[in-house]
This record gives C-alpha cells, sequence and structure tokens, in this order.
C-alpha cells in the first residue's frame, strides 16, 4: 500500500488522475474546480505525466474534445464546476448516448443567480437525467480512491458509459486531509488498459454520433437506459476489488447506527461526515436515530436502498438544491418514489439545506430531527418540505 | 442489405449506435420521399447533362443513348433538375397513390 500523506483533496485528485495514466485533460479553469486542473496542467508541464493537456476556450469545447478523444480510445479526463458545467451541458448529454467513458469530476457549487462560488448541489442536479454514471464522495480519501474507480467503471467494456464523480466544491477541494496513496503496482491490478468498445481509426471506418430517425430514437434511449441498469454488477464488483485491494469497502447505500433505529437521515456526499457526528449526539440522548448515505446516485440503487430503511418509520432528507415550484428536494422526490409501493412506506420529511455554502452544523441536523419529531407528533403541520433556516 | 430500421429491437443496436459498415447510406431509400417525379422529353432533350450535375443526391444516370433518367431508389422528386434544364424538357409529374 501506498504512502499516507498531509494534501489538499484537488491536488490528491489530480494526482490520481495521473496515477491512472490518463491520455487526454481538456477542461477550463472554473472555481472550486481550478487546482484540480490547474495541478494536471503543472503536471503534464512538467513531464511528470505523458498526457495531452487541451487547454479549451470553453467547457462546451472541453466536452466536446474529450468526446473526441474517448472516441479514438484515448483515457479522457476533464473537470468542471456550477456554470462551467452548464455551458457544457449540450455535450453532456451526448457521451452517454455516444457511450464514451469519459471521467469527470464535478467540484460541486451552486448555479447562477444570484452568483455564488459556494457549494451545494445545484449543478449535478441540473444533469440528473443526462444518463451518466454518477457518484457522490464523502471525504478526501474516498475522493482519491473514486478516480480509479471511475475509470475501472466507465471503461469496463460491459459498461462503456462516462461517470461523474460528484465532490463538493471548497468543503473538499480546498481542504488539506491525510490521503492514503495507490503504489502504482496497486493501480495496476486495478484499473486494466482501455480498450474502447467502438473506436474512431481510419484502418476500421465507423460512423459515431449519427443521426436517428423517429423509427430508431425510442430503441435507442431503451438500449441507453438498460446500459445505465446494467452497470451496476460491474459498480459493485468494482467496489468489492478495491476493497479487497486496499481495505476500504464501499457501497451505493451506505449506513450508519441504523440497527433498530426508527428515523434515519438520509444525505449524499461531505454533509454525511457532519450528520453521524449529530447522529452519535442524538444517540446519546437515547433517541432511536441512525444513518443512511447515498453514494450511488446513477444508476440508483433500489433495491439497497429499500434494503437499508426496511423497517425505519420516518426519513429525513437533505436535499442541496431547490426544485421551484415543486414536489420538495429532487434527491427526497426520489426517495418517495423509490418506496411508493413499500408495504408500511416511512414518513418522509425533507429539508433543503447548506445551499451555496450556508455552514449546517450537527445543532442544525439535531434542530432537524426535533422539528421532525413535532410534525409526527401533530405538534407542527407536516410540510412537504422546508427550506430549513431561512430568515422569516 | 441491412434490416429495416423499423424492424430492428433495442437489443440489435450497436453500442452508442455506432455505423459500423461504411457507406451505408446508400442503402437507404429515400426515393419514397418523393411525391413527384421527374419524366424527360427525349424530343427537347440536347443531352448536356445539366439535370445530372444539378442533382443533390447524385440520382441521376446517364443512360447508353446519352439521355438521362432518374434512378427513383434514391430521387426525392425535388424538382431541381426541373428548373435547371435548360430546354425545359424535365416535366415534375405527380406520383399516384
Amino acid at each position: 500500500m501506498g504512502e499516507r500523506v498531509g494534501i489538499e483533496v484537488s491536488l490528491a485528485a489530480a494526482e490520481a488522475v495521473k496515477m491512472a495514466n490518463v491520455d487526454v485533460v481538456a477542461a477550463y479553469p472554473i472555481t472550486p474546480q481550478t487546482h484540480i486542473v490547474e495541478h494536471l496542467s503543472e503536471l503534464v508541464a512538467d513531464g511528470e505525466l505523458d498526457a495531452e493537456f487541451i487547454p479549451v476556450e470553453s467547457e462546451h469545447s472541453a466536452m466536446s474534445v474529450c468526446c473526441g478523444s474517448s472516441a479514438v480510445g484515448a483515457r479522457t479526463f476533464t473537470c468542471t464546476s456550477s456554470q462551467g458545467l452548464a455551458l457544457m451541458n449540450e455535450i453532456v448529454f451526448i457521451a452517454p448516448s455516444m457511450r464514451l467513458p469519459i471521467v469527470m469530476i464535478l467540484a460541486n457549487r451552486s448555479l447562477s443567480g444570484p452568483l455564488s462560488i459556494w457549494n451545494d448541489h445545484t449543478d449535478v442536479m441540473s444533469i440528473r437525467d443526462s444518463g451518466w454514471i454518477q457518484i457522490f464522495t464523502e471525504n478526501g480519501q474516498d475522493a482519491f480512491d473514486h478516480v480509479m474507480f471511475s475509470f475501472r467503471v466507465a471503461e469496463n467494456p460491459a459498461v462503456s458509459l462516462p461517470v461523474i464523480m460528484n465532490m463538493d466544491g471548497f468543503v473538499l477541494t480546498h481542504v488539506i486531509e491525510p490521503i492514503e496513496f495507490w503504489d502504482e503496482e496497486t493501480v495496476k491490478r486495478y484499473l486494466p488498459d482501455f480498450e474502447p468498445v467502438n473506436r474512431l481509426h481510419p484502418d476500421n471506418p465507423v460512423t459515431m454520433g449519427a443521426f436517428g430517425l423517429p423509427g430508431i430514437f425510442t430503441e435507442a434511449k431503451k438500449a441507453q437506459d438498460q446500459a445505465l441498469i446494467n452497470s451496476k454488477p460491474v459498480i459493485l464488483k468494482a467496489w468489492k476489488d478495491m476493497g479487497d485491494l486496499v481495505g476500504r469497502y464501499y457501497k451505493p447505500v451506505e449506513t450508519y447506527q441504523v440497527e433498530g433505529a426508527e428515523t434515519v437521515f438520509l444525505s449524499m456526499g461531505s454533509v454525511g461526515e457532519t450528520v453521524s457526528i449529530a447522529v452519535e449526539e442524538l444517540r446519546a440522548q437515547g433517541k432511536s436515530v441512525g444513518q443512511v448515505k447515498l453514494r450511488l446516485w446513477r444508476p440508483f440503487p433500489f433495491e439497497e436502498f429499500r434494503e437499508a430503511v426496511r423497517g425505519v418509520k420516518q426519513i429525513i432528507v437533505i436535499d442541496r438544491a431547490i426544485t421551484y415550484g415543486g414536489p420538495g428536494g429532487p434527491v427526497a422526490s426520489e426517495i418517495r418514489s423509490a418506496l411508493y409501493l413499500e408495504e408500511n412506506m416511512p414518513t418522509i420529511t425533507n429539508f433543503l439545506c447548506g445551499l451555496a455554502g450556508r455552514d449546517v452544523t450537527a445543532e442544525d441536523y439535531i434542530a432537524m430531527f426535533e422539528k421532525t419529531e413535532q410534525m409526527a407528533k401533530g405538534k407542527v403541520r407536516q410540510e412537504d418540505y422546508i427550506i430549513y433556516g431561512v430568515r422569516e | 442489405m441491412v434490416k429495416s430500421e423499423l424492424e430492428l429491437s433495442w437489443k440489435d443496436l450497436e453500442v452508442g449506435c455506432v455505423v459500423s459498415e461504411p457507406g451505408n447510406a446508400s442503402q437507404y431509400r429515400t426515393g419514397d420521399w418523393r411525391s413527384v417525379r421527374p419524366v424527360w422529353d427525349s424530343e427537347k432533350c440536347i443531352r448536356c447533362g445539366v439535370c445530372y450535375i444539378f442533382c443533390p443526391d447524385m440520382a441521376i444516370k446517364k443512360t447508353e443513348d446519352g439521355y438521362f433518367e432518374s434512378d427513383l431508389y434514391y430521387c426525392k422528386g425535388c424538382g431541381i433538375c426541373s428548373q435547371e434544364c435548360i430546354t425545359g424538357c424535365i416535366t415534375m409529374v405527380e406520383e399516384e397513390e
């Protein structure tokens, strides 16, 4: 096993991309993603990484370059945030439909406006239905490990789909953490060379990205949906193999102190660690509370999620994005939908919080639990969703 | 000849809808789109080949005696040949039901 070093998470992620021996990096700088791309640019310029670094003029071009390079069989990486993802949007939907296994780190940041550079999940939720495999990371080690994971899953010939690795802006990207690096041998054993399913090459001409007439479009979409669903066994295997190699076993749905819990918090990304502190505090007070974390967002892990909340009476869903005029946060909507046909469906309360970098502390989660208890007892009106901490 | 796209199930599609057979667009019968077809009047035709040159789909062929005719597998009935013909020898005739 490799060395344990104190390093900024962005730099560690960039080092992981280097260790994955990427061939092409095409990206445009945007806060809070900047350090990742900046460091990769340095690594290429210093001759430490033998790759093409393409400093494109926009994110739209970044993803376009990525599609081209992935299509010729180059291991391809990009990275963006918020407005950058918005500008990239058109091509974000094209990459999975062409089954191009690009890896993208999304340093999560709020979408304008008002203009903000701070962290929440509105950027990733805007491309929820783009067809990418989407995972969330919770801390620096997690982020480092999942760079390797992302390439391995994306490029598996049975998958051949792009992967978005979500990593909270600032909260993760700009903090220094102790991170255990993988040694080269481990990377080699975990991550095989990239052999694309289809490759643009003059010796064997193929057409990629052709027109789809109405007579074929529905079939093309069904095939794409099935491809994303079918990626799950490969995802599970990639986590199992990683655990066997480095000793950290990740799961699509992770739990903490759920044994016999009547109420569970559900969160995604870095807030999970703060929620754990709140759970410990509430347990100490004798409350029957646990925690469920969604690591895999697409394909949605229905089975594992239903299993994780079996017997639970109340779920407190933490959303980091607003669905204006809709049924609550995007995560809560999906959770309600995933449980709709279940017997003894738990009550679901939805708190939208931590928008654009507003701090949410363990005390805040405890307050959410208490409000949920009051709603359950009928003392406060049950609401579809609550924008937590908003000043009235 | 490949299957018509209307016979393909989603399982028949190549990964990412890649077209793996180069040049197979030639199998696509664009003649289905046509509502009118060009008809040449050999009395007026001077065999200049302007129709052949202007046809955007290369759907006009030269016959053995030097006149021209359309390949109805591809001809979409756009009428450009008729529009460009110097002697006005090409008439666009309604296709029957």
